[in-house]
């Protein structure tokens, strides 16, 4: 599978002129594994919203290299579900195959089949006609991950997917998405846990509104780093000036 | 004796056609009811009533009473007030209810002060309240064209409208379609609410949509249950009460309306899901 890579170029994003994410350039490589990390209101959230094509840029731009945006899975932080709505774990799971199906054709015995296999690989076999209001938190975060194996995305763009979520399943989607990697999908996570970033992701993008450090996870997460992306974090001020570089 | 009293009103043909109108509003209306409902938006139907009845009045002041004239001047008012109003909700950062309130609001403001100006007769109040014992076949061919309608668009739509339902986000990352479903459902209310006034009045009609769907949620768990159960109550609440209506000699679409009442409440009280009723008796619990 062939990804395409995701450049950022001198990308400010922000809501109502007041950016987020500064001047940020550089770039993810087809196929890479990569945590931002980063302190509360450090633009992580707004960084991966923007790649999703969910915010546009104030200035500066982001390049999806051959990608269109049918080719991007996101997972937000708070997915806006609605639990108590009557769909059952398949549905959900099945709802992944949109981009093939569409509005109206029918769900393929292909993809019928993708969807009850992500539902075992996720581990929520016999789980299939349970409501979505029945999970639990972990369940649900399965089930989502269920939904982004049947998508088959090349960009998976994740915010904080293991927010909440205890060891045993966190170990298991943790798997997931080295297989993603495994696939050369380009895979993005917004992540608050260092062991977990050391562990399992080759690269990590330290944001503090600007870039702090952007390479070798062990490399961005130097403590020098860590301090520096503390210091910088801090709320935007009303009468900020404009922005001249 | 039971044949006077269960029969003896369906010998009449206006209650007859009466009836038929019910039940063809009842395919229609009572999936929308439950849809709605779903979607946390139950008031919707009644904004959405709100916002036909200037477009009605007007044809009503320059047409006279056409069943035609009256269902496209409705038709536009109402499609013209949810379009406006999702596609302000979309382009800005207002929220889908208070853009509604308010455009609704503008559309009646605007229905009222042409109404005004140009005269007013008491056969309007007919536009509000109805008279569902002077159906006519042109306004029951267009109630039952109008649940066609509603069947097979919601053949095509059911599945976007249930993604939009439980997860916006995702069906609106999708593409463009989120806002595309959403302007053919509200369309789809609207034009039920115009199948439902011809019948029962504005007002009415919107009481025959919602109560059924909302009484639906104490009966079934999936959502196909559920407007299963909201056709079959919609048209238990059209016989009862054009039944009682005979007996009692009281205005049959209030009496059909507040049937619907009766059996909301009584699915609110005992429904064998998430009642009252079912909240109140603990059975024990089972094996973890």
């Amino acid at each position: 599978m062939s990804a395409g890579a995701v450049r950022l170029e001198d990308l400010t994003l922000g809501y109502q002129r007041h950016p987020a994410v500064h001047h940020v350039s550089g770039s993810f490589a087809p196929g890479s594994l990569t945590a931002i990390a980063g302190p509360n209101g450090a633009g992580k959230s707004t960084l991966l919203k923007g790649i999703a094509g969910e915010l546009r840029p104030l200035s500066g731009r982001i390049a999806l290299d051959g990608l269109k945006p049918r080719d991007i899975a996101y997972l937000p932080q708070i997915a806006e579900i609605e639990r108590r709505f009557p769909v059952s774990v398949l549905d959900l799971v099945a709802l992944g195959a949109w981009r093939r199906a569409g509005l109206f054709r029918s769900i393929g015995r292909d993809d019928l089949a993708l969807a009850h296999h992500a539902v075992d690989t996720v581990g929520l076999s016999g789980f299939e006609d349970r409501p979505i209001g029945t999970l639990s938190g972990g369940q649900l975060q399965r089930a989502l991950f269920a939904r982004l194996l049947v998508q088959d995305a090349r960009l998976i763009l994740l915010d904080e997917p293991f927010a909440a979520i205890d060891q045993g399943t966190t170990a298991d989607l943790v798997e997931i998405l080295k297989r993603w990697r495994g696939e050369g999908r380009t895979v993005i996570a917004v992540l608050h846990d260092d062991a977990l970033m050391r562990a399992h992701f080759p690269e990590t993008l330290l944001l503090a509104r600007a870039c702090v450090a952007w390479g070798a996870t062990e490399e961005a997460l130097r403590p020098e780093h860590l301090l520096a992306a503390r210091r910088m974090c801090e709320a935007f001020h009303d009468d900020a000036a404009v922005c001249r570089p | 004796m039971i044949h006077d009293l269960l029969f003896a009103p369906f010998g009449d043909p206006a209650v007859r056609m009466a009836l038929a109108g019910c039940i063809a509003l009842a395919f229609g209306g009572a999936p929308i009811g439950v849809f709605l409902v779903l979607r946390r938006t139950s008031l919707i139907g009644d904004a959405l009533s709100h916002a036909i009845l200037p477009g009605v009045a007007i044809a009503f002041v320059f047409a006279g009473f056409s069943v035609l004239w009256m269902t496209i001047g409705g038709l536009l008012a109402g499609l013209a007030t949810a379009i406006l109003a999702g596609v302000a909700t979309r382009m800005s950062a207002i929220r889908e209810d208070a853009s509604l309130a308010a455009f609704f609001i503008i559309s009646l403001a605007f229905g009222s002060l042409l109404v005004a100006s140009f005269g007013t007769d008491e056969e309007l109040v007919h536009v509000l309240f109805g008279r569902v014992l002077e159906l006519k076949a042109e306004a029951l061919l267009t109630i039952a064209g109008i649940a066609t309608v509603t069947m097979a668009a919601l053949a095509l739509l059911y599945r976007p409208l249930i993604a939009e339902c439980f997860d916006p986000g995702f069906l609106r990352r999708a593409g463009w379609t989120g806002a595309l479903v959403y302007t053919a459902f509200l369309s789809l209310v609207v034009l039920n609410l115009i199948g439902g006034f011809q019948a029962l009045g504005t007002l009415m009609a919107v009481g025959l949509m919602m109560l059924p769907a909302a009484a639906a949620g104490f009966w079934s768990e999936s959502a196909g249950g559920q407007i299963a159960v909201a056709i079959a109550l919609t048209i238990g609440a059209a016989l009862a009460g054009l039944v009682f209506a005979f007996h009692a000699g009281t205005p049959p679409e209030s009496s059909i309306v507040l049937t619907a009442g009766v059996f909301y409440l009584v699915s609110l009280a005992a429904g064998p899901r998430d009642s009252i009723g079912a909240r109140l008796i603990r059975l024990r619990h089972l094996e973890a």
